[in-house]
């Protein structure tokens, strides 16, 4: 892949020792940046703690649900109707994953290439429509 | 170049606060034109005027409020969860952000598998949004929680669907890659203007809009936080900053995957003649002119449509959009090998 070569190469340059510390400093950079999302929010919450009041009250704690005393417990039971979409969602997300590597390599495969990923997303259409068929699409 | 000679961690020190500064300036600027100004003037009304010019300073005005509000914990609240919850939407906000290119080397990283890196981090908020909906001990935010996780496993699939369109003319997943692939080509054979790939992947491009509209849960999709059946959806126990902090993760994702679109659809940062230290300078305004537009579409259905039911919601995106990604997926391919 030439352009992942030359990035490799480009961040080589900028004066790491090999290409898999290039790779993983790659990473580094991102995980710099969900901790720089860390501290921002903890930086906001301690301006905010000397600024705002604390004034705890016992009825200011209560669930808000609509102004009435709350009934039961908030964890109630609820039904989770998608149960069956989240297990089609499973099958196609992983489908996903299995497209994209041949979707950047598609000019070098060819029809070779498109015949194979035809009859992949052939398969899968063919349990959706099954699914389809069998009313799970359905919202019960 | 002066980037390259930096050490890595002065350069990161910097892309770091740059960015720290940019996402809120994001989010204030989608929601002063769209959320403020845009929705009052599309219903005949001024919005806010007094904070500053044309009320330019309101929501700095509301951030100022925001942090003098008591913050409160519900008393049946799981405490660590509902602390967290906020941060982890804030962290998929702020991770989306590494990978976006605003210039030819104005670009936090560039991962090679870019768009497939931030299609990933943007679906990490909603385990965020079930943490909020679930600590919350409150029946309207465990709804909200449970409709933003059944939006998300229906719309995620077309989002990621569609990209595949693009990924595949590219030959690439990595966005300065994307990009660069718009630069050659004339359109229809008119001069060498280079070819934004919504020429070719109008379908894809609407799936994208369609589908980021839902996973930002904006209106004809926003059912997690529907004021009038849920109050305020998984954040109706939040207050003061922790409140902003959602509101924040909101518009900044929202700016975004509009800079996404833009970069994938409509060139990113690349506008025709404009090549090396220019593309620099230029680049981040090309690209948030773009993005601009891109949320113009998004706000704009959002202010025009009604809420669609939880069953058209799930229909809509099964029987629709993934057949329809999935054509365009082989569509794409057909071309790509015949030409």
């Amino acid at each position: 892949m030439p352009l992942a070569l030359s990035a490799v190469l480009a961040a080589s340059a900028a004066g790491t020792s090999s290409d898999s510390s290039a790779f993983l400093r790659q990473y580094l950079t991102v995980a710099i940046f969900a901790a720089a999302a860390v501290v921002m929010v903890g930086a906001m919450l301690g301006l905010g703690r000397l600024l705002r009041p604390s004034r705890p009250q016992e009825q200011k704690s209560i669930a808000y649900e609509s102004g009435v005393d709350p009934v039961g417990q908030g964890w109630s039971q609820s039904q989770v109707r998608y149960y069956v979409f989240a297990l089609l969602f499973v099958m196609f997300d992983v489908e996903a994953v299995f497209i994209f590597p041949w979707a950047t390599r598609l000019e070098a495969m060819g029809t070779y290439g498109l015949v194979e990923m035809a009859i992949f997303i052939g398969i899968l259409v063919l349990g959706l429509v099954y699914a389809w068929r069998k009313g799970v699409l359905r919202w019960v | 170049m002066l980037a390259v000679s930096m050490p890595y961690w002065f350069e990161t020190l910097i892309k770091t606060v740059v960015v720290l500064g940019v996402i809120p300036t994001m989010a204030l600027m989608l929601g002063y034109v769209f959320l403020m100004k845009m929705m009052s003037h599309m219903q005949s009304r001024l919005g806010p005027m007094d904070a500053g010019p044309h009320g330019v300073l309101q929501l700095v005005a509301d951030g100022v409020k925001f942090l003098q509000k008591e913050d409160l914990t519900p008393a049946n609240a799981d405490k660590w969860v509902f602390a967290a919850a906020p941060l982890l939407v804030l962290i998929s906000t702020f991770l989306l952000y590494v990978v976006v290119p605003a210039g030819p080397r104005l670009v936090v990283q560039d991962l090679d598998v870019g768009i497939f890196f931030a299609l990933a981090v943007s679906s990490i908020s909603v385990i965020g949004v079930l943490m909020a909906g679930w600590a919350s001990a409150n029946k309207y935010s465990l709804l909200g929680a449970l409709r933003a996780a059944g939006q998300l496993i229906a719309y995620e699939l077309p989002l990621v669907l569609a990209v595949i369109g693009v990924v595949i003319q590219a030959g690439t997943m990595s966005l300065q890659g994307i990009v660069r692939a718009q630069q050659h080509g004339a359109i229809f054979g008119f001069g060498n203007l280079g070819e934004p790939f919504i020429l070719t992947q109008v379908v894809g491009f609407f799936l994208f809009l369609i589908a980021s509209q839902a996973e930002l849960t904006q209106t004809p999709f926003d059912m997690p936080v529907a004021e009038s059946e849920l109050v305020a959806g998984y954040m109706t126990e939040y207050s003061g900053f922790r409140f902003l902090f959602f509101f924040m993760g909101e518009f900044g994702t929202a700016a975004a995957l509009s800079a996404i679109a833009a970069t994938l659809y409509l060139g990113g940062w690349y506008i025709p003649g404009v090549h090396g230290l220019a593309a620099d300078v230029l680049g981040p305004v090309v690209l948030i002119t773009k993005m601009m537009l891109v949320a113009f579409l998004i706000f704009w259905v959002r202010f025009t449509y009604p809420r669609f039911r939880e069953d058209q919601l799930q229909a809509f995106a099964w029987k629709y959009l993934i057949p329809l990604a999935l054509a365009n997926i082989m569509v794409t391919g057909i071309l790509k090998v015949a030409f």
